[in-house]
């Protein structure tokens, strides 16, 4: 049929991944039906290193974190648009300069706004 | 297609193991079969208790190379099937070996490395275990204070030995 387009190069592809998955799936149930299972109590108890476990496993943690883990993702971008632009600065002339100087100056009356409100102190 | 074994004459390989001619096969028993899986890939889980654990540790990196036999230490009981008790136990510790043992999958072995884990050497004392074979059923006893990485490579290769006998260890069928 003229007009239809049938994707024939990527049919391998395609049985690559059947291929794939009637693999992992047969290991699975194949697992499954052979594996010898002798369940007891003690077997099945959660593993801490020998040891009973204790507590909860999710504990409450400080709200600190989160002030911390914020700030460490804004200059974290921040530095990963730094290393294009300084290693492309020769190319892209005074207009990204500007560009550049702008987005660093919103930063930084971020960053002030946190230090004065303390964001920066644990305590 | 089915092979008429009285009209084919098949060739013995070794014992228990023959070739097809002329059709690149051999065939052999599920249980060699899967005991050569099987001794190919003993994971054992980390373990250590005492300075056997340093030549453990030894055995498992670069110069002696376990990972030639297909032996790659495991973090967790779960996916391991061999525990090497690497050291002196104490008897505050030895529950918990019993524990981490208990919580591994069968079929499971047990390689009691040292004197310590075997007999409990020269600490014939209130604390230590005189044995670890008190209270786990041990199948590789290697002697030594702290015995040599190449004894602990002796060990594992008397454990495949030991492994390739089993007749359907591995199988619920049993």
């Amino acid at each position: 049929m003229p007009g239809t387009y049938l994707p024939v190069d990527y049919l391998p592809v395609l049985f690559f991944l059947l291929i794939a998955f009637a693999f992992g799936m047969g290991s699975i149930l194949m697992g499954y039906l052979v594996r010898l299972r002798r369940p007891y109590a003690e077997k099945l108890s959660p593993y801490e290193s020998g040891m009973p476990p204790e507590g909860e496993p999710r504990q409450r943690f400080s709200i600190k974190y989160y002030i911390i883990a914020i700030l460490f993702v804004v200059f974290d971008v921040e530095a990963v648009f730094l290393y294009p632009w300084a290693v492309s600065f020769d190319k892209i002339g005074l207009y990204a300069f500007v560009e550049m100087a702008l987005f660093i100056v919103v930063l930084v009356v971020g960053y002030v706004y946190a230090w004065k409100k303390d964001a920066l102190e644990w305590d | 297609m089915l092979i008429d074994t009285t009209t084919t004459m098949l060739v013995d390989v070794e014992e228990g193991i023959k070739a097809i001619p002329g059709a690149n096969t051999i065939i052999t028993t599920l249980d060699r079969f899967i005991n050569w899986g099987r001794t190919g890939s003993i994971w054992p889980v980390t373990f250590g208790l005492a300075c056997c654990a340093i030549e453990m540790m030894t055995t498992g990196s670069s110069r002696y190379d376990l990972d030639r036999f297909g032996i790659i230490f495991r973090g967790s009981p779960r996916q391991s099937d061999c525990i090497i008790v690497a050291g002196t136990v104490t008897k505050k510790m030895a529950p918990i070996v019993r524990k981490v043992y208990d919580q591994m999958p069968e079929p499971r072995y047990v390689i009691a490395m040292g004197s310590c884990a075997c007999t409990g050497n020269i600490y014939r004392s209130y604390s230590v275990v005189q044995g670890c074979d008190s209270f786990l059923p041990v199948d590789v006893y290697i002697p030594g204070c702290p015995p040599r990485p190449e004894a602990l490579l002796d060990g594992f290769i008397k454990l495949q030995e030991k492994m390739r006998g089993e007749r359907m260890r591995w199988s619920p069928l049993r």
